[in-house]
């Protein structure tokens, strides 16, 4: 592949590769600077499990392989549940592992919801897991994770 | 606060399981970026959604800077009988947008 001359979209690419400051540049919200991102995601878990041990799996998290652009992530997240009164998921939390801010989102259903499914768009600073916890009318825990990559667009991939 | 754009079936009845899909437009600023000068630009988001339907709370979220610009969100309901949905969203500095719409049911 021919590497572009253009030195904005060079010096792009180098910024994408490197962290923090470049990130700026390309209109990115997050400066992935200070503070280790990857710890708080897992205090983030912690935080809405305590000490639950939970289900893995049922959590279907809808994101694509990868995105083109990080400041707009396309996502559904469901859970297949009767919605019933007595058997619902009443929370979904969604935490994106290497985010500056690991919480995206707190979503909070109730009896009149029919489907535990909601969709959004996210930001994702960078390649990483996203997580989804849902809350169960039971007091149990779902978790799942995906993996989405992020290309900064540009060069073509 | 900007404008909020809502979608929902033209009519259903009792017992579907209906999709609302919401749109506003909102900068979401994150309080990561900085401005030419170097200097922070401040976090100034929408961090609350709530939807009721004939007073019922349905469907709320709490939105952390991580979601994108312009909160597009869509959740589901089922249909209870006839009556009008209010729509709410919150930002950091607790101005409100409200906005109402009536589902027709047949």
């Amino acid at each position: 592949m021919r590497l572009a001359v253009h030195s904005s979209r060079l010096s792009r690419r180098d910024f994408a590769l490197g962290a923090g400051a470049g990130i700026a540049v390309l209109g990115l919200p997050f400066a992935v600077v200070g503070q280790d991102p990857s710890q708080g995601w897992e205090q983030a878990v912690k935080k809405v499990l305590g000490d639950a041990k939970p289900i893995e799996g049922k959590v279907l998290i809808d994101m694509p392989e990868i995105a083109e652009n990080g400041n707009t992530v396309p996502f559904t997240i469901s859970v297949d549940s009767p919605m019933s009164e007595t058997d619902r998921v009443k929370v979904i939390h969604i935490i994106a592992t290497a985010n500056p801010q690991p919480g995206v989102a707190v979503f909070r259903f109730s009896p009149l919801s029919g489907k535990a499914t909601v969709a959004g768009r996210m930001r994702l600073a960078r390649t990483q897991d996203v997580i989804g916890i849902a809350e169960l009318s039971d007091g149990r825990f779902l978790t799942s994770k995906r993996n989405v990559k992020v290309t900064i667009g540009g060069c073509g991939g | 606060m900007a404008k909020a754009r809502i979608k929902l079936p033209d009519s259903a009845k009792v017992g579907d399981v209906i999709e609302v899909k919401t749109l506003i437009s909102h900068v979401m600023e994150t309080g990561q970026r900085k401005d030419a000068d170097g200097k922070t630009i401040p976090r100034s988001i929408i961090n609350l959604f709530t939807a009721t339907f004939a007073g019922a709370e349905v469907f709320t979220a709490e939105l952390h800077p991580g979601i994108s610009a312009n909160p597009y969100l869509s959740f589901f309901m089922k249909v209870p009988g006839p009556g009008e949905f209010e729509f709410t969203w919150v930002d950091d500095a607790g101005t409100k947008v409200v906005e109402k719409m009536k589902l027709n049911v047949a």
